[in-house]
């Protein structure tokens, strides 16, 4: 099948690794991947911190970026979230579109690693992602999945939240990080790097706590060295 | 004058949150309170089998409401008049006060009692009667803590939550005539409440209410409690006035079927709640001979005509969204500055007095966005939209302003956004030494960025943007 | 479940007084449910074959209305019928009808003795509604005793409205 990938302007400039490994898992799985190289933001953080315009111009740039694509897969459930309430397109977060349109629940991946998983809100709440993400993770040779305490309560990230709010979101990602410490997991995985960039922040200052990844980096592991 | 409305926040929220952060006492119990009762609220409504087509009927019966407001409000008005009350209509606060002022003095009574009701906290009625020589006497055992510590409600439902049981002894020792009992059980404690109130229900001419229901067809009003003080208010005095805000109608008395199936299942967690009390006008020789009701509007109207925000009347007061509101859970009621806190509060107050009123313009911000509360919500008000819809429409500081277009205007170009990508990574290159040494990420960076940092490390820019990477791997070809 | 059978499940899981009879056995039980009581509060149009059995006296609500200072007497207790009850919250409805009286009755004594028959059991909240004969008459729906759970949650029986709530089910 050839998929569209919308690998987001947060992947794009900092967590290049999720878009790598969504590449990389697909292609291992026979499928051919495109990246339109005209896409950058879905306009979500505009819109989330008030600015509808910027935010509609971004909507219709991703829209036109993807024009003919049947199907587009993307790393970040959120994007996802907001593609689908914005935008007309046929966007998948990554374990739908592995599950659902694929069919696919053991992608072949070897992870030997105690693991625990955040549900993300968007995933959570807006694409109701329910246990997909863990079907496909335990499907993983040798790794060992930790249920999280409090799965569903928010991290605290929020976009312009954790800086505008920054006393209540602090709170909110310390009992994060407490529940995330306490599973002894070696990794914290999520399907989106917003959070994580915002939990593994603060699990950096942790010692011993879980490393965040997101989860279509552990999809992708075949256990050979990369 | 609205500045000093009950429902305009005085401080910023972020700043208010901030400081009630540093109670202790505050978020313990509030953790244990949210938690205990979203548990319950859990297990009930898993009982109900067809629980979420009844929130689509709620949320439809209340849109009926606001597409026919002025047509359902006068129905109300002809049955409940027919059946023996009198109405008045408000138009603001001030207005609304000076009726049951005026209301009360004409019963030449010194003192009122009072059911728990949002409607009289929002217009600020107690100071207004107080301010007129009438005291009010609140009789719902948690609005008497607080009132008795001149405080204010930090719960729609539990509105003392912030307290513990010595606290709550100590201050009924101090404040209640009469009291004796050295136990803080809690049994003792109502138990002492009971007995001053009894003497205050027995002797009282006026008693001031709100409504959870208004219903058009029949003029009837209904009100679900817990502890009884509801029905000696509604049953004792000889003069009732229920303030009562426009958006509480539903058209017929059969809509009442499903709301009070979701509403105390939401609100406290259980199947029903002890006591609901429906009356229709006065009925001879049961109850109050005198009945006033006295519809609010104070905003409703002008909100009812924001083709989005105007889902937020659709509230039954429930509180469900408090209690799963991880922000609320750790900010407390009284960070929101306003009788309506949580979710609900953040796009309620700020649009029932306009966003430039106080502070408001910071609650449509005080969320994640998560979510939680729009699952929740037996009328389905999507409260993340809402939120999002008047971040949109509302203030906005002129520096994030122009950042927000340059970003956007970086991005809606392939060329440029690629060159930024570029810059931000060489531009980062210093960052990335000092970086090394804790793993990969940040642990201080300058304003406005020092907000991130100060709870948790910042991620860099990567070596290689991914588009840099696809370009390599993928079209070198 | 049949409907009476969850009746009495959901009114007992509100720390309701459940009681169950056949219309014969009824006096008694309710003699028994009222031996305590100083004097029994008797709305108008109660059913005279309930009252039978009973040991302690009366104060029937009549021509003389009680008033709330009478009725905050210790030790009343309070007998009546209901218009419906409903099955899923283990509510009985009052209306204010014969055998129900007016609201104050069933407000101020400290004890409630509630009598409801099989055939009166609807099975929840839009049931009731239409099985009411006239809902603009003043409404209580009970559902247990009084209670709150304002102090740090905790649930106490018994502020306001009678602390006691004994439901006696007359079965055929
Ligand atoms: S917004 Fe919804 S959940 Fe929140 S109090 Fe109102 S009705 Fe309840």
């Amino acid at each position: 099948m050839r998929i569209a990938l919308f690998v987001t302007c947060l992947n794009d400039a900092l967590f290049p690794q999720a878009g790598i490994a969504t590449v990389t898992l697909l292609e291992r799985l026979g499928h051919t991947v495109a990246f339109p190289a005209a896409q950058s933001c879905c306009g979500q953080m505009h819109a989330n911190t008030g600015y509808a315009a910027p935010a509609r111009q971004l909507e219709r740039l991703t829209e036109a970026a993807f024009a003919g694509h049947d199907v587009i897969v993307s790393p970040s459930g959120s994007c996802v979230a907001h593609l689908r309430a914005h935008t007309g397109l046929p966007a998948y977060e990554l374990s739908e579109l592995l599950v659902d349109v694929l069919g696919v629940t053991d992608v072949g991946a070897t992870f030997p690693h105690r693991v625990t998983y955040h549900p993300t809100c968007h995933g959570l709440r807006m694409l109701r992602l329910g246990d997909r993400p863990a079907t496909l993770l335990r499907a993983v040779k040798g790794l060992e999945l930790i249920d999280l305490p409090e799965p569903e309560q928010c991290c605290g990230f929020g976009g312009t939240f954790a800086l505008k709010n920054a006393a209540v979101s602090g709170a909110m990602l310390a009992d994060k990080c407490a529940n995330a410490a306490a599973t002894g997991a070696e990794y914290l995985a999520a399907a989106d790097n917003s959070c994580l960039a915002h939990i593994g922040g603060g699990l950096a200052r942790h010692r011993g706590a879980p490393k965040p990844i997101h989860y279509a980096e552990i999809l992708a592991a075949t256990g050979a060295p990369s | 004058m609205s500045r000093n409305l009950p429902i305009v926040a005085i401080t910023p929220f972020p700043v208010a949150a901030a400081h009630e952060l540093g109670d202790a006492q505050l978020r313990a119990n509030l953790g244990r309170a949210t938690r205990t009762i979203r548990d319950k609220r859990a297990r009930v409504v898993a009982e109900v089998a067809d629980w979420e087509p009844m929130r689509d009927r709620a949320a439809a019966v209340k849109d009926e409401v606001l597409d026919n407001l002025a047509e359902l409000l006068a129905r109300f008005e002809a049955a409940a008049v027919a059946a023996g009350a009198t109405v008045h209509h408000a138009t603001d606060a001030a207005h609304a006060n000076a009726i049951v002022t005026e209301l009360v003095k004409a019963q030449r009574a010194e003192s009122v009692v009072k059911i728990k009701s949002m409607a009289t906290q929002e217009i600020g009625l107690n100071e207004a009667l107080e301010a007129a020589g009438v005291t009010p006497i609140e009789t719902d055992l948690a609005e008497l803590i607080v009132q008795l510590a001149d405080d204010t409600p930090s719960h729609i439902l539990v509105p003392a939550i912030h307290y513990n049981r010595s606290q709550i002894r100590e201050l009924f020792a101090r404040r209640m005539p009469g009291f004796t009992a050295t136990s803080d059980e809690p049994a003792v404690l109502a138990g002492a409440a009971r007995e001053y109130l009894r003497r205050t229900f027995l002797a009282a001419k006026v008693a001031v209410c709100g409504a959870n229901f208004a219903i058009a067809e029949t003029g009837s009003l209904v009100i679900v409690e817990s502890e009884g003080n509801g029905r000696m208010c509604l049953t004792l005095p000889e003069t009732l006035i229920a303030v009562v805000g426009v958006e509480k109608l539903l058209p017929r008395f059969a809509d009442l079927g499903d709301f009070l199936r979701l509403l105390p299942r939401s609100s406290t967690g259980e199947r029903m709640n002890p006591y609901t009390s429906i009356f229709t006008g006065v009925t001879p020789g049961d109850g109050p001979q005198r009945l006033h009701i006295v519809l609010l509007d104070n905003g409703r109207t002008q909100v009812a005509q924001d083709p989005v925000g105007r889902a937020a009347l659709r509230c039954i007061r429930c509180s469900a969204c408090l209690n799963v509101c991880p922000v609320y859970e750790r900010a407390g009621g009284h960070a929101y500055g306003s009788v309506y806190p949580g979710p609900i509060g953040a796009i309620l107050s700020p649009q029932l007095t306009g966003q430039d009123a106080g502070f408001n313009k910071t609650l449509p911000y005080a969320s994640t966005l998560c979510g939680a509360c729009y699952d929740v919500c037996p009328v389905k008000i999507n409260i993340p939209e809402i939120l999002v819809h008047l971040r949109q429409t509302g203030p906005k500081p002129a520096a994030e302003r122009a950042a927000m277009s340059t970003l956007s205007w970086l991005m809606r170009d392939r060329r440029r956004w690629r060159a930024a990508l570029r810059a931000a990574r060489s531009g980062s290159a210093p960052l990335r030494l000092i970086a090394r040494r804790h793993g990969g990420t940040l642990r201080r960076v300058p304003w406005p960025l020092s907000a991130w940092t100060a709870h948790r490390d910042a991620p860099l820019p990567a070596a290689e943007s991914f588009r840099d990477w696809w370009r390599r791997t993928h079209e070198s070809s | 479940m049949n409907l009476p059978e969850l009746f009495a499940e959901r009114a007992g899981d509100y720390r309701a007084g459940m009681h169950h009879c056949t219309e014969a056995e009824l006096p008694a039980v309710l003699a028994g449910l009222l031996a305590g009581a100083s004097r029994v509060v008797l709305p108008a149009g109660i059913a005279e074959p309930w009252l039978t059995g009973l040991s302690v006296p009366t104060l029937p609500d009549g021509t003389a209305p009680l008033t709330a200072g009478e009725l905050d007497e210790a030790g009343l207790s309070v007998l009546t019928g209901c218009a419906v009850a409903i099955a899923e919250t283990g509510t009985i409805v009052l209306d204010a009808g014969p055998g129900q009286g007016r609201r104050l009755l069933t407000l101020v004594p400290d004890h409630h003795v509630c009598v409801v028959r099989d055939e009166q059991i609807v099975a929840d909240v839009p049931d009731m509604i239409s099985a009411l004969p006239d809902p603009t008459r003043p409404l209580t729906m009970i559902s247990g005793p009084s209670a709150t759970s304002d102090i740090e949650l905790n649930r106490v029986e018994g502020v306001h409205g009678p602390r006691r709530l004994d439901i006696v089910c007359v079965h055929p």
